[in-house]
């Protein structure tokens, strides 16, 4: 293992988030009963011409200028010759030799805290095309059932050097590329929709030596966690075969990442011969300066560029930086909600603390939680005023997160309002005092623990609401009287 | 001949297709006459001419990205010889 180098690039399939397919005004939403998103124009009926969406041109020319990319002044649609029963045609059209986008680039980072460190990986090309059909395996009849809906949706194909060495890499890859598709709002990004999703290109060789191995593909991974541990099956398997002096063949595989296991796809002597042929029914795209020049003006900021901004100007660490600027989502609900409580730390403390927790647990996104940017404001609010300790407030950030309800509404009817009256909380504390001799009596011969014991007897008896520098400026008072 | 019988052997599995013998013979030749007749063209002096990507001079046809209806799903799925479930069935697929 560790005598090997692995060499992996990556091919990535995002779905166009336009209104209709790519060259007819069929709807692109997902999820419809089967065939009923369909014209003759994406079933591939004779005699029909496809006309091109212009909204895939300027959101291809989008993902392309944010990942640094030359944008080509002439390109053209190419039909990709193969017979299955996804694509009506027999052809996906698509982009050969001249794309929209080449010789681009992204910077990634991979690791964490002192393992950390920055890599450029190369993208290659990136190219449109249209997404094919849907199989469905019916099980009652043992047939396969074709549903046309994704027919000709649009895709961008991203395909980037074979510069990526490591499942981390590989993953940190795909997260920045999906955070970019994300704020140019060109793509979904729902992994598990399918709508993002990628092919790993993978070899193996000996560290030291300069040729490729021979390299397999490995289609359609549709998660962060199945690309990474494909790719260790695969790395593991291609290094085992070689040392038990076996053969790589160049093969399309699959990964079934339930069973955690990857098996070859297509048999070796159907080996790819697409075809290629210029798409006679498409008219040349050729864009000017000025087209490209608007469409680089109206780039939102990127989530590197935002993540540096919040450095400077909110004082964040850069580890919360990062963290907020990953989804545009975040972001956008982080800078909300700072915009009325002007207190980013503790904005981003709450974001990734209890927010991401419970997000995680409960497997959803932001945009699906039912906690406001006004509502986590006014909570801040209320701990800077006193109102509640920031213990109580845990408490009500989770009923918050469950209900949707405003925080002043949970304090009042939940009765949290910490207690900062010192007459009341005095009393507490001398009755505190009497009745825990022992304590005292240690605190008294220099043991600090006995302190917190004092004050959790307190918070006890106040179930959290006694505001606990009072408590503690009181019980250290009378201690030393 | 410019076409072998392993060429169309491997251009009709390409295609699905599947020839006898006899076929065979007779598509190597006409397929031969088809390339060699083509391949005039690459007699001509092509230096310095921009490789053409369509053969009329037109550019940036394009659609506007705004919805219309779909067509009713018995009209698309008329031409399918079977169909189950709302789709074409077809036979089970192998991968």
């Amino acid at each position: 293992m560790k005598d090997y180098e692995v060499i992996i690039g990556l091919e990535v399939h995002a779905e166009l988030s336009t209104n209709t397919k790519i060259y007819c005004n069929c709807t692109t939403e997902f999820g419809a009963d089967p065939n009923t998103h369909c014209c003759p124009i994406c079933t591939g009926m004779p005699g029909t011409l496809p006309v091109l969406n212009e909204k895939v041109v300027e959101y291809a020319v989008k993902a392309g200028l944010a990942t640094n990319c030359e944008i080509s002044r002439f390109s053209k649609q190419d039909r990709k010759n193969y017979f299955y029963p996804d694509l009506p045609k027999a052809y996906q059209t698509s982009q050969y030799d001249l794309p929209l986008c080449e010789h681009g680039n992204l910077e990634i980072t991979v690791g964490e805290n002192e393992d950390k460190y920055k890599k450029n990986i190369g993208i290659t090309r990136i190219h449109i095309e249209e997404d094919a059909g849907k199989l469905i395996h019916d099980a009652y009849t043992g047939d396969t059932l074709v549903d046309m809906n994704r027919c000709a949706v649009p895709l961008i194909e991203i395909v980037s050097e074979p510069d990526i060495r490591s499942a981390d890499e590989a993953v940190a890859y795909m997260q920045t590329l999906k955070s970019i598709l994300e704020y140019l709002e060109v793509c979904d990004c729902k992994m598990q929709e399918g709508s993002l999703r990628c092919d790993v290109n993978l070899s193996v060789r000996k560290i030291g030596e300069k040729e490729f191995g021979t390299r397999t593909e490995t289609k359609n991974l549709n998660s962060f966690k199945a690309i990474h541990n494909c790719i260790t099956f695969e790395t593991n398997r291609q290094i085992e075969e070689l040392e038990n002096g076996g053969e790589i063949y160049q093969e399309t595989r699959r990964f079934d990442d339930v069973k955690g296991i990857g098996y070859a796809m297509r048999a070796k002597e159907d080996a790819h011969d697409y075809r290629y042929f210029p798409e006679p029914d498409l008219a040349p795209i050729v864009l000017s300066d000025e087209y490209i020049n608007d469409i680089k003006a109206s780039l939102p900021e990127m989530p590197h560029i935002k993540k540096e901004r919040y450095i400077r100007e909110y004082a964040l660490p850069e580890y919360d930086a990062t963290q907020l600027t990953t989804s545009k989502y975040v972001a956008k609900f982080f800078e909300d909600t700072n915009a009325i409580c002007n207190n980013p730390k503790a904005v981003s403390n709450w974001i990734m603390g209890d927010l991401f927790r419970m997000m995680n647990e409960r497997e959803i996104e932001i945009s699906e939680c039912k906690i406001s940017s006004e509502s986590l404001a006014k909570l801040i609010e209320l701990i800077d005023k006193g109102v509640v300790s920031s213990k109580i407030a845990k408490q009500v950030f989770e009923e918050m997160f469950e209900s949707g309800k405003n925080p002043e509404q949970i304090v009042k009817e939940k009765g949290l309002v910490q207690i900062s009256d010192e007459n009341a909380i005095k009393e507490m504390v001398e009755r505190v005092v009497l009745n825990n001799p022992q304590s005292v009596a240690d605190f008294k011969a220099g043991k600090d623990r006995a302190l917190g014991f004092l004050v959790g007897q307190i918070m006890k008896e106040t179930k959290g609401k006694a505001n606990p520098q009072i408590v503690n400026k009181l019980l250290i008072e009378i201690l030393n009287k | 001949m410019s076409v072998s019988k392993e060429d169309v052997k491997h251009i009709a599995k390409l295609s699905k297709l599947y020839l006898t013998e006899k076929e065979l013979e007779k598509y190597t030749k006409d397929l031969s006459n088809i390339v060699t007749f083509a391949n005039e063209l690459s007699s001509i002096d092509v230096e310095g001419v921009r490789p053409t990507a369509h053969i009329l001079d037109i550019k940036n046809v394009f659609r506007e990205d705004i919805r219309e209806a779909s067509y009713d799903r018995e009209q698309i799925l008329k031409n399918a010889p079977t169909k189950e479930a709302g789709c074409i069935s077809v036979p089970k697929v192998m991968e």
